[in-house]
């Protein structure tokens, strides 16, 4: 579905991303870890084509982003979904406008029917549509902006591939369970990819059971829970080394 | 010993001199880099301008915002403003006894100048930090990312809107400026200078001839499209957070009102030799 080749990535001639090659089945998950400022954000903003690599090729569905036109790009992303850092609502808009966005913006349906799909999607994330359909996002808390634009995402066009770019930082531990539910079930029920950038440990043990670490704009761990329980590479046990604890806990209940 | 601290200090003194010159021309690559960026992105906004698709909505919002948001403060300026010329010329005139053409002087340096500038500034100073403000904070909390993500141009949603709404705005608020400016004048007129209604107005309109209301309009129209371009390209490359779009905003104001002052000038001298004759 999705695959990196080679792909190296600088801003300014500042290497962000030096040498990155993974793929992503369809129907697969994937957590991304790795401290911050290690490139985890900006390899999402390739996936989704809103930066180009230097070298390197992002294919999706075989073909090559990289090259495309704005218009092509446009058909790619209706099949790929983000859900941005804080969730980057439309601060102008009201949340029912905000989920509705991609409806009102693209097709014709009329205000009641988007209306309906945007009560049906805000039921959806565990939201209650009758009490926030009409306000504006800053009135609402962290996490329920987080799930309002994990809506906004969904509602947009079936997308077949959700990336979630730190879904649960600087949510408070009930938020951040309701979060991870509401991700699962979306990967579950919509049976789709499901990328998650996190690097919060115990999240991403939550989320899918394959890991890539990027340190340092490099990848440098690409593997399951067991594996990487085991990984002597330096860097990944340097990042880990916080997490030992959960980590360990849950590797327990898995053999109970 | 002593030779080392010479050699040391001659070394410091060439990186000074150094120093200097690497600043002045990290300066002038940033500055010529800024300029063609922003002209590469004049260049997008006028392309969404030409495209299909547009924002009808989004364009009368601002129109709202920038017209009637600067109606107020636009008039407020040009009444004291009108009103300070007119005692400033009223005095040096009677001198001369040549107090019955104040209408002409009044009419003459507000519609080709005072009106277009002072609305220009307003502008600048009130609607392009909105502007820049309020796309750089989308800028930087990824909704513009967003947008893109779900299929939209920022450009044809946010520039585009604007430049329409300013190009349409600001020769007409310019038009209020004028009026409001002229009537200050009279004010002055009657009530300190002791002339009559009928010769002021009669010798201002004397002046309102095609060739200054060309003049009067056409740098308005023109201050327009770089507030415009000048604000939304802050904006868009606003970078570094809450802190950055700070600076951004502070930037498109000074720019912009520069700008503004520099294209006037320039207008006036060309315009001016190139339709003399209707002047
Ligand atoms: N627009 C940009 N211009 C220049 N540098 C950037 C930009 N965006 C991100 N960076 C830099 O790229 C690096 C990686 O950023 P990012 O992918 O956001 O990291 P992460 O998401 O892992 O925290 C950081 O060092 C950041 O400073
Ligand atoms: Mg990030």
């Amino acid at each position: 579905m999705i695959q990196l080749e080679n792909v190296t990535f600088a801003y300014d001639e500042r290497p962000i991303l030096k040498n990155v090659s993974f793929s992503i089945d369809e129907t697969e998950s994937v957590v991304i870890m790795g401290p911050s400022g290690s490139g985890k954000s900006t390899i999402l903003r390739l996936i989704m084509g809103l930066e180009c690599p230097q070298e390197g090729k992002i294919l999706v569905d075989d073909a090559n982003i990289c090259v495309m036109n704005e218009r092509q790009k446009q058909e790619v992303r209706k099949r790929i979904a983000m859900v941005f850092q804080e969730g980057a609502l439309f601060d102008s808009l009201t949340v029912g406008e905000n989920v509705g966005f991609y409806q009102i913006e693209h097709t014709r349906m009329s205000r009641s029917e988007i209306e309906q799909n945007v009560r049906q999607m805000l039921g959806f994330v565990g939201l209650r549509a009758d009490e926030i359909i009409d306000v504006l996002p800053d009135q609402l808390s962290g996490g329920m902006r987080r799930r309002v634009a994990i809506g906004r995402a969904l509602l947009s066009t079936n997308p077949r591939v959700m990336l979630y770019d730190e879904p649960t930082t600087g949510l408070d531990p009930e938020a951040t369970e309701m979060v991870l539910e509401l991700i699962n079930k979306a990967t579950v029920e919509r049976n789709i990819s499901t990328v998650v950038v996190t690097h919060q440990i115990p999240d991403a043990i939550a989320l899918a059971n394959r890991f890539i670490v990027i340190h340092g704009g490099e990848m440098v761990f690409d593997g399951d829970l067991d594996a990487l329980r085991v990984c002597d590479e330096p860097r990944v046990r340097d990042f880990l080394q916080p997490f030992r604890e959960s980590i360990g806990k849950v590797n327990q209940r898995q053999f109970v | 010993m002593t030779c080392l601290s010479k050699a040391a200090t001659i070394g410091l003194k060439h990186e000074r001199k150094y120093a200097i010159f690497a600043a002045v021309n990290s300066w002038l690559k940033t500055f010529a880099w800024d300029f063609q960026q922003l002209f590469l992105f004049s260049l997008r906004v006028i392309r969404g301008m030409v495209s299909r698709k547009f924002y009808i909505s989004e364009t009368l919002e601002q129109m709202y915002l920038i017209g009637v948001g600067s109606l107020y403060l636009v008039l407020l300026a040009g009444a004291f403003a009108g009103q300070g010329f007119a005692i400033a010329f009223s005095n040096e005139l009677a001198d001369f006894g040549a107090k019955n053409y104040l209408g002409r002087i009044m009419s003459i340096a507000v519609v080709r100048e005072l009106g277009p500038t002072l609305t220009g500034l307003m502008v600048a100073a009130r609607v392009s930090s909105g502007i820049t403000a309020e796309i750089g904070a989308m800028k930087s909390s990824n909704q513009l990312d967003a947008m893109v993500s779900f299929g939209i141009d920022p450009i044809q949603k946010l520039a585009v809107p604007r430049l329409i709404a300013l190009v349409l705005m600001v020769p007409a608020l310019t038009i209020a400026c004028d009026a409001i400016a002229i009537t200050g004048g009279w004010i002055v007129a009657t009530l300190i200078a002791n002339m009559s209604t009928a010769i002021y107005w009669s010798s201002m309109k004397e002046r309102l001839i095609f060739g200054n209301l060309f003049i009067g309009l056409l740098k308005p129209f023109v201050f327009s499209f770089f507030i415009a371009f000048i604000a939304c390209y802050k904006g868009f490359s606003a970078r570094g957070g809450t802190k950055g779009v700070g600076k951004a905003t502070t930037e498109s104001v000074v720019i912009s009102s520069i700008t503004i002052l520099i294209v006037n000038f320039f207008i006036t001298k060309l315009v001016h030799s190139a339709i003399r004759g209707y002047l």
